[in-house]
């Protein structure tokens, strides 16, 4: 909470967590203290539905040149996907 | 103080049901000495992942050296899980009000002093987001005899940074703060960074407020986090460890 990094945004599909798969609805995205991995801060990212409760949660903790990784590979796919889409 | 080896020493150390803020009724962590006391009380205000392990163990740490001691659980009203679920779905919704938490610690506060075996005096402590929160519940709930900061991040918030949560910087209370505060800062940490402190520190000094701020070298965010390895910093945390207890047992008594 020290570094007030907080992006939100609406979400379809599914993640599995601890307890199997679930819906999701909404993806956080924060720089903050992480819970695992051993830095000041990473780049968080918190898939949830908060109707299903706090543990309905897949989360990634990143360093910031793999979360920018990690967003460029996204962003690739997508478009692929965008172009065998429109075939 | 820690008692001698000849003597029986135990705790008791629990989880309880209190009213907070508004009088909702809130989970809190009760660790106190057995015994008749006189005991001083101490609130300890969590950090970001919540009310997790680490907050009552340092609870314990500090039952053990003859402190009642009270840790609330701020994000209570909002959901129950795992610490980690909870502080997540805190941190997707900004964090906690402001008044809320002043007023939880403030309710912890009366809470130990009502206690029979208190010796009326209590202080308030927290690290991190909870070091934030410490300096504004006594700032702004007067009534405390001891303040402790330990690498608040936020105390000097830039007007941009401030939101619903959190709509006042906590440095602009500074006159308000009515009793004695102890912060500790590593040099190597961003929030706060060196230079918020001495915008903290220069406003204690401009209302003549009684502190003592002790930066380390070699230092940054979270020194005394043992689990923690990039940032735990084991000479330093020794030291700011006794400094807490030294600060505590002159201010309140032990």
């Amino acid at each position: 909470m020290c570094a007030n990094i907080v992006e939100k945004t609406a979400v379809s599909g599914s993640g599995k967590g601890l307890t199997g798969w679930f819906t999701l609805t909404e993806a956080a995205v924060s720089y903050d203290h992480p819970f695992h991995v051993d830095l000041e801060h990473a780049l968080n990212i918190d898939f949830v539905n908060e109707a299903a409760g706090p543990g309905a949660r897949v989360s990634v903790e990143l360093t910031l040149e793999a979360a920018r990784a990690l967003s460029t590979a996204l962003l690739t796919a997508v478009e692929r996907a965008e172009a065998y889409e429109a075939q | 103080m820690p008692t001698t080896t000849d003597k029986y020493e135990g705790m008791i150390a629990e989880s309880v049901s209190i009213p907070g803020h508004n009088g909702d009724m809130i989970h809190a962590y009760y660790a106190r000495p057995i015994g008749d006391g006189p005991f001083p009380g101490i609130v300890w205000v969590h950090h970001f992942p919540g009310w997790d392990e680490w907050s009552k163990e340092v609870s314990r740490k500090l039952a053990y050296h003859g402190y009642a001691v009270v840790a609330p659980d701020l994000y209570c009203r909002v959901d129950h899980g795992s610490p980690e679920d909870v502080a997540v779905k805190i941190r997707g919704q900004g964090g906690v009000p402001d008044p809320q938490v002043v007023g939880d610690a403030a309710a912890c506060r009366d809470f130990l002093r009502a206690q029979a075996n208190s010796n009326g005096k209590v202080g308030v402590i927290g690290t991190c987001s909870g070091g934030r929160h410490a300096v504004l519940a006594a700032s702004c709930a007067p009534g405390f005899d001891a303040c402790v900061d330990l690498w608040g991040g936020g105390v000097v918030m830039r007007p941009e940074d401030l939101t619903e949560m959190r709509p006042v910087s906590p440095v602009d209370y500074t006159k308000q703060l009515d009793c004695a505060l102890l912060g500790l800062f590593g040099n190597d940490d961003r929030a706060p960074t060196p230079e918020q402190v001495d915008v903290h520190e220069a406003a204690l000094k401009q209302h003549g407020r009684e502190y003592e701020f002790h930066r380390y070298d070699g230092a940054g965010h979270g020194f005394f986090y043992y689990d923690r390895p990039q940032a735990y910093r084991a000479e330093q945390a020794v030291d700011g460890w006794n400094k807490v207890l030294d600060f505590f047992a002159r201010k309140l008594g032990s």
